[in-house]
């Protein structure tokens, strides 16, 4: 069944490209996919979701897919709900309705394939298929010098995806599978030194693709320049690929591999957290503000990986970087969706002339303003159970006896992006929506009643893992049969 | 049906057609083309009836002599397959490409000296078909000949233009030179072992204490064959010879003479690598520095090219590269790992796939366009947004790209080579591919990102476009699904 979910999207790239009218297609496709990606939680660990078909003998390679656990599910979740915002918002420049919809319904694709594959080597493919269509989008429909910034991320991600495949094939020939449920069993057979090479490998290649500091800086040109539905959809979702790819593989496979890398990680991570924080701070436009930001935050993410490469036992540390996975992934869709509203109602998206859109697009300051406490980590959305879970689990085997371990020190110093992340998000709320209003935002159109559809979507999911994160903790809980 | 009617009946559609072509009127030549090809699949579609000796031991045939200088077994006719699919589709290239045929042969205004075209390529075919099946040095020298001196026309067949005649000079005088290289080889191979027959090659080395003019003779052979599939340091001549030659002959040069030097490599190395080998390790490390060479070669040679075909020259290079580690990763056959010569097998397979539905497509641009330069691809994403997929596709393919059959071959050579332990070949790989990414990208940039400066549509003609839309899904089908070409390898 998992499969249906993977071939929509493209069957519906297919028709697009076939001359089906093309909005009409993708949403068909992304609500389809929504109802029954939410279905599958009532259900999943069915069988009925498992798909598999051997395509090669040796080495054993299968085009499977199913929900290996808990963390998959979230995964795909997230996926569906982002895939539907991200065709609902925005709009298509004339003539490149096919384009533009059609590459959407890819990453979409590529990124459910790639959570829900239960084969390493399917799961590298089909994030590899993803980012093809992210690469024309911006260098076709992307803004500003668009060619050089699509160049940028072609290099980058090729690259690190390299470093990566690097890694997996060193990984999966000492596992002996390519199957990722059985390679946990392998756990214990890779010699130490070899761990030190693949765990270097998949932290470079990984990191590139998460934009862990210093491999960054192609994250925020990128996505300040993607039209919303890939920056959405890329943000959101697919760089999510990474993360899911460190807690799937490198952390079980490798840990001593990652041990030994550790320190250099937190100084990275707390890098992307302070650093990429400041500069954040400094952006004087909302799209790369909110591009800084994506590369910021994940640095927590990072941070609750690290908690778990100190102390494996660490019960909560996977829990916190799933929840914040999540949210992040729903809250910087649902600002990238804005951003472009507001530009396209504004024309404008520099933070020095502007002011008081709230007097005119009142709807609009509204959902901004959840998004942006949402990323700031407002207690009751769900970026804050995230992070404040993230936190507790640096401290969870901390015995103040001990003194503080360098996880915790890198804790400490993360807690401070909290504070960086409400200067930067409350000042752009306040240049934007505040004060009197200018020329370009006098007379701007507030959102209609379609353009809420998107947001009030990605809200909802927000608020309800805010209220009660036990909504994902629970499915991350269950021992699958 | 005993195999060597393969290449009989080959040779007797090459002369067939190369008679006729002379009665067909002027305007009518490219029949010739399309009566090779249909010719030509017929043939390949008897593959499947060929048999050995071993299958049928009690026939006449299976007693002839002929069985010491020809073997047919599953890799034989996964080559011949290979070699009869790439004549036939360059045949149908020729056919499209027609126009430019004509405009350097003796009329321009008529298609009355491109009648040869079609015919040439066939007896090359047989002699391609020939190296499958070789099981003998001297048998094996002959068959390569046969299509080497078939290539010296070819290249230099668009005879007025003078990037054509100074392409066919230079392949002229580098194939001699490599024909002298394997002569030598062979003479020596011989001489410190007794014996031509690569059938009785490893009881003759078992146990030999003196190797050094054993490893003399198989360094030069090697050299000989990397300047058929392009290697290091026989290299040279590609990319002016790939950027001179007519583009069908080109799309020849790069698939049809590759795959056929890899087989006759196989062929040749298989007894040097077995267990008992006493030069094994050696020709490993021989082959690992050749197949790091090329790769750092190719790749960072491509990356500055602006002419597309050029390009391809060096992604040929490149990817044959590629095909060396793994030769140099050796694996024999069974275990449960996948063997060197399966994946070669199956990575020239794919390598058909992709490099001739490129050139497919460069010879309509070169047509439409009249360059082959990457400016010559701006802006095809508006002008054929279809075609523009394809070629992206393809290229992608090239790449090694995931979900495309360019990099489950890609893929087989990586693992290959960590089975084996070859770090430092496993790194230079990596570095390889990272840029080839980059230059194959390149073009796809080109493609989409950039305005077209001819905002005029390319009409491709019937044939084109159904090679490249074949081409193109089944460069998709097999990166999802590679098990076909695998099962026909066994």
């Amino acid at each position: 069944m998992l499969i249906l979910l993977v071939a929509l999207p493209i069957l519906a790239f297919l028709a697009i490209l076939l001359g089906a009218p093309a909005r009409l297609t993708a949403v068909g496709a992304a609500t389809i996919n929504l109802i029954l990606g939410l279905g599958s939680i009532f259900c999943w660990q069915s069988k009925a979701w498992e798909f598999s078909l051997q395509v090669l003998e040796k080495p054993a390679i299968h085009l499977a897919f199913g929900y290996i656990d808990g963390m998959s599910l979230v995964m795909v979740i997230l996926s569906v709900i982002v895939t539907l915002a991200a065709v609902l918002s925005g709009k298509a420049p004339a003539g490149s309705e096919k384009l533009y919809y059609g590459s959407s319904l890819l990453i979409a694709a590529g990124a459910i394939g790639a959570f829900a594959s239960t084969d390493l080597f399917f799961f590298y493919a089909f994030h590899e298929m993803a980012l093809i269509p992210t690469f024309l989008m911006i260098g076709m429909l992307g803004r500003g010098d668009r060619r050089g910034i699509a160049w940028k991320i072609t290099i980058y991600l090729g690259l690190g995806s390299l470093v990566l495949l690097a890694g997996l094939v060193w990984l999966a020939s000492l596992a002996g599978t390519f199957d990722l449920r059985e390679m946990k069993d392998a756990a214990g057979v890779i010699d130490p030194a070899a761990q030190k090479g693949i765990a270097a490998l998949l932290i470079v290649g990984f990191g590139t693709l998460v934009s862990l500091f210093p491999f960054h800086s192609w994250a925020a040109p990128a996505y300040a320049s993607a039209p919303a539905p890939t920056a959405m959809l890329h943000a959101g979702v697919l760089k999510k690929f990474g993360l899911y790819g460190m807690l799937r593989i490198a952390v079980p496979l490798v840990p001593d591999g990652l041990q030994f890398w550790l320190t250099p990680l937190l100084v990275l991570l707390i890098g992307n957290i302070l650093w990429v924080g400041l500069v954040t701070i400094a952006q004087k436009r909302l799209d790369t503000l909110l591009g800084n930001s994506s590369v910021m935050h994940m640095g927590y993410i990072f941070l609750a990986i690290a908690a778990l490469i100190a102390v494996p036992e660490n019960t909560l540390a996977a829990p916190a970087a799933i929840v914040l996975m999540f949210a992040h992934g729903i809250s910087i869709a649902l600002l990238f969706g804005l951003a472009d509203r507001i530009e396209r109602s504004t024309g404008s998206l520099d933070l020095s002339d502007m002011g008081g859109l709230a007097k005119s697009a009142p709807g609009m300051a509204f959902l901004f303003g959840i998004a942006a406490m949402a990323s700031i980590g407002l207690p009751g959305l769900a970026n804050f159970s995230g992070e404040v879970l993230v936190f507790l689990s640096a401290f969870q085997d901390y015995t103040p006896a001990d003194g503080l371990g360098s996880v915790q020190i890198a804790c400490i110093l993360a807690i401070w992006g909290v504070v960086i992340s409400a200067v930067y998000m409350l000042r752009a709320y306040r240049n934007i929506f505040q004060g009197p209003a200018v020329k370009s935002t006098e007379n701007a159109a507030d959102l209609t009643l379609v353009d809420h559809i998107p947001a009030v979507l990605l809200i909802i999911a927000l608020l309800a893992v805010g209220i009660y994160p036990n909504l994902i903790l629970n499915l991350l809980n269950v021992v699958k049969l | 049906m005993p195999a060597y009617y393969l290449e009989a009946l080959t040779v007797t559609l090459g002369f067939i057609i190369l008679l006729a072509e002379a009665f067909v009127p002027a305007k009518n030549k490219s029949l010739a083309g399309l009566v090779g090809a249909a010719g030509l699949t017929a043939i390949l579609i008897l593959t499947f009836f060929s048999i050995g000796p071993d299958s049928k031991p009690d026939a006449a045939w299976a007693e002839w002599p002929l069985w010491n200088f020809y073997q047919f077994d599953s890799l034989a006719r996964f080559y011949k397959i290979l070699a009869l699919l790439t004549t036939a589709l360059v045949l149908l290239m020729a056919v499209d490409y027609r126009k430019i045929l004509a405009r350097f042969t003796e009329d321009p205004t008529t298609e009355e000296g491109t009648g040869e075209f079609y015919s040439l390529p066939i007896f090359a075919c047989a002699g391609m078909m020939w190296m499958a099946s070789a099981k003998d040095l001297a048998g094996a020298f002959v068959a390569l000949e046969l299509v080497t001196i078939t290539f010296y026309i070819l290249v230099a067949f668009m005879r007025r233009n003078v990037g054509s005649l100074e392409a066919g000079v230079k392949y002229l005088i580098l194939g001699a030179l490599s024909t002298g290289f394997l002569v030598y080889g062979i003479a020596w191979v011989y001489g410190s072992t007794g014996t031509m027959s690569l059938a009785l090659l490893p009881e003759k080395i078992a146990g030999m204490e003196n190797t050094v003019p054993l490893l003399f003779g198989i360094a030069l052979v090697l050299v000989a064959l990397g300047f058929k599939v392009g290697a290091v340091p026989m290299q040279m001549w590609i990319p002016d010879v790939y950027q001179g030659a007519p583009t069908p002959t080109t799309a020849f040069l790069s698939v049809g003479s590759k795959a056929a030097g890899f087989i006759l490599l196989i062929r040749f190395l298989t007894p040097f690598l077995g267990e008992s080998s006493p030069v094994r390790s050696q020709v490993l490390t021989i082959l690992l520095i050749i197949a790091g060479a090329t790769l750092l070669y190719g790749n960072l040679a491509a990356i500055p090219q602006t002419n597309f075909k050029r390009l391809l020259a060096y992604s040929s290079i490149a990817h044959a590269g590629f095909l060396i580690l793994a030769l140099a990763a050796w694996q024999p056959v069974s275990g449960n790992n996948i063997s060197s010569i399966e994946a070669v097998s199956f990575y020239l397979a794919t390598y058909l796939l992709m490099t001739l539905g490129v050139f497919f497509i460069l010879a309509q641009v070169r047509i439409h366009r009249d360059g082959e330069a990457i400016t010559d691809f701006n802006g095809l994403g508006k002008t054929n947004p279809l075609l523009a997929l394809a070629t992206t596709v393809l290229l992608a393919a090239l790449a090694g790209v995931p979900l495309t059959a360019g990099f489950i071959g890609k893929f087989f050579v990586f693992s290959l080579a960590a089975e084996a332990h070859l770090w430092a070949g496993l790194t230079v790989a990596v570095i390889a591919a990272a840029a080839g990414f980059y230059y194959y990208f390149k073009t796809i940039r080109a493609i989409w990102w950039i305005e077209p400066s001819d905002e005029s549509p390319i009409a491709l003609p019937i044939i084109s476009k159904i090679s490249i839309g074949t081409l193109t899904v089944l460069t998709l089908v097999f990166g999802i699904y590679p098990y076909p070409i695998l099962q026909l390898l066994k």
